[in-house]
């Protein structure tokens, strides 16, 4: 992997922040995007525009063409069985609502059961929790280990005889810890229970194949995958998606519309209502082939060797603490600083181009378990290097004689 | 530099020791604020006298340094002051932080002012005005007892 070659291709590296080169390292957050997508989203406007799936003129067809392309690519990306498979959403957040909302409407009921794990983003927590309010279900809550993992062991104890549905992120985007999701689908399924995976930091990083995994929802967020903002992908089995009921009414998900009465169309149309994210799916389709160009598995283990890396200059350094030691670590440091509160190292870093996150980052049952009210999190991506975690820990440094530490 | 004057020595120093970090015993007016972005929480603890002057302010909470150096200030700042007096330190602080160059209550003495301005180097980080400015508004909720948490999403 030639990193250098690879920076060259995101053209936000060409611009200074606060007179200083660009050290980003907010991708668990969001990524940056490579030339390739932006022009695609550029092109496909001024050249090729038209909406999809509806008219047959020329354009029509020609969109519709791509915007099916970025499924099978998709598809093929994750190894999954059939096209009809790939879902576009708003965003993960949206897929998984979609899953809440649509599952819990036809399979659950008061007293149910769904267990979801401290690590979990609120995006895989408050759509669960509407069905609490609206059910009746109960949620329970698998406990994280000393180093900030799940354990399958942890999952297991909570699963009864009520249990109904197991969602579980991927990779923790604060401790990291990588979830084994094949052994907990296997379990889960053994007693007949799907699992719905949170795979926002997961898919960016690392090697799926869906078949392999065997869960049963798979929910991916785009725009940390160097892709659009506004776009998200469920991955369901056919199974679900035809027999679930239809998330969304609207144009494009229709079979016939009567006045007394509605059927809906095959998939992957009923589930894609109204005007969808044509742009973006297009531009998707780059972000995709941009990953496979460097090779998943590639981006894998270089992320991985960075990881380490990062962690060892950081224990290093007195005064910080990183969140959570999992043995299985995905690229994100979390950390805190002695006696400095994350927003102000967040501010102080920004001064000389340091990006990260300082807070919460959407997970307040895990910090308040690590009695924790905000972290510091340094998260990477294919265009960072061994300099940037050098540069974070010359600004953290910084932090530290500001502060007298 | 910007981050100097954001992070001057007596923004570090209130920060790291915090005046009246601590409950007021007897308190008859409190409020709590909340700013979800970041997880900082303040609760402001106030007891007024008869003549509704302020016999002693204090606050629980954690935050980054501006959010707790602001909070000790303030209760420095109010401490034997009247409601309507503190109000009007309020709405000037404020006032300060969003668009004006400087204080111009008469309530404050000139070396109030002096400490109170060390809190403007925020105004160049728009995204940590509301660490400045929590504090104040869950005083005002306090004094106007509107029993609400103070959210710094829901505010100006």
């Amino acid at each position: 992997m030639n990193i250098e070659n690879i920076k060259k291709q995101f053209p936000i590296f060409n611009n200074k922040v606060h007179n200083n080169d660009l050290v980003y390292l907010d991708s668990a957050n969001s990524s940056q995007k490579p030339q390739v997508v932006v022009d695609r989203i550029y092109d496909f406007y001024s050249k090729e525009f038209s909406n999809v799936g509806r008219s047959v003129h020329y354009l029509a067809v020609a969109a519709t063409n791509l915007y099916e392309e970025t499924r099978s690519l998709m598809q093929k990306f994750i190894n999954a069985k059939d096209p009809h498979e790939i879902v576009f959403t708003k965003g993960a957040t949206e897929a998984i609502n979609l899953v809440a909302n649509t599952f819990g409407q036809k399979f659950l009921k008061e007293g149910d059961e769904i267990i979801l794990t401290e690590l979990e983003h609120h995006s895989n927590y408050v759509p669960w929790h509407y069905l609490r309010r609206s059910k009746g279900v109960q949620i329970k809550f698998a406990e994280i280990n000393q180093e900030g993992e799940i354990s399958l062991e942890s999952i297991e104890k909570l699963i009864s005889s009520k249990t109904k549905m197991i969602a579980i992120t991927h990779l923790s985007n604060v401790t990291g810890a990588i979830l084994p999701i094949k052994e907990i689908t296997q379990l889960a399924h053994s007693k007949n229970i799907p699992v719905l995976v949170d795979g926002c930091q997961g898919a960016p990083h690392l090697k799926l194949d869906m078949q392999d995994i065997g869960c049963d929802f798979y929910a991916i967020s785009c725009h940390k995958m160097y892709g659009p903002t506004g776009l998200g992908i469920l991955y369901a089995k056919k199974k679900w998606l035809e027999s679930l009921p239809p998330y969304q009414g609207g144009g494009g998900m229709i079979s016939e519309v009567k006045k007394d009465g509605i059927t809906f169309g095959d998939l992957p149309n009923k589930y894609e209502a109204g005007t969808m994210a044509t742009a973006q799916v297009i531009a998707f389709a780059e972000s995709i082939k941009f990953l496979n160009q460097i090779g998943i598995k590639n981006i894998e283990k270089y992320e991985s060797e960075l990881t380490k890396y990062g962690e060892e200059v950081l224990r290093k350094n007195n005064s910080v603490k990183l969140v959570g030691n999992p043995k299985n670590k995905g690229s994100v440091l979390s950390f805190t600083l002695d006696g400095i509160h994350a927003h102000d190292i967040a501010t102080i870093l920004d001064e000389d181009g340091v990006a990260i996150r300082a807070g919460h980052h959407c997970c307040q049952i895990l910090h308040d378990k690590l009695g924790l009210s905000a972290t510091a999190r340094a998260s990477l991506g294919v265009y960072n290097t061994k300099s940037d975690i050098d540069k974070l820990n010359e600004s953290i440094n910084k932090c530290k004689k500001i502060f007298n530490k | 530099m910007d981050l100097k004057e954001l992070y001057q020595e007596i923004i570090l120093d209130h920060g790291k020791n915090p005046r009246n970090l601590r409950k007021t015993e007897n308190f008859n007016k409190d409020a709590k604020g909340y700013n979800p972005l970041c997880g900082d929480k303040v609760h402001v603890y106030l007891k007024l006298d008869e003549d509704k002057k302020v016999q002693d302010i204090s606050f629980e909470g954690q935050g980054c340094a501006i959010s707790m150096a602001s909070a000790s200030i303030m209760t420095d700042l109010v401490r034997g002051k009247e409601e309507k007096e503190v109000k009007e330190i309020i709405k000037d602080f404020l006032e300060m932080i969003r668009e004006k160059d400087q204080l111009n209550t008469k309530i404050l003495k000139e070396n109030e002012k002096t400490k109170l301005m060390c809190l403007s180097g925020v105004k160049k980080y728009p995204m940590r005005v509301k660490c400045a400015t929590l504090s104040w508004h869950t005083l005002t909720s306090a004094i106007d007892n509107t029993q609400e948490e103070i959210n710094s999403e829901r505010i100006d």
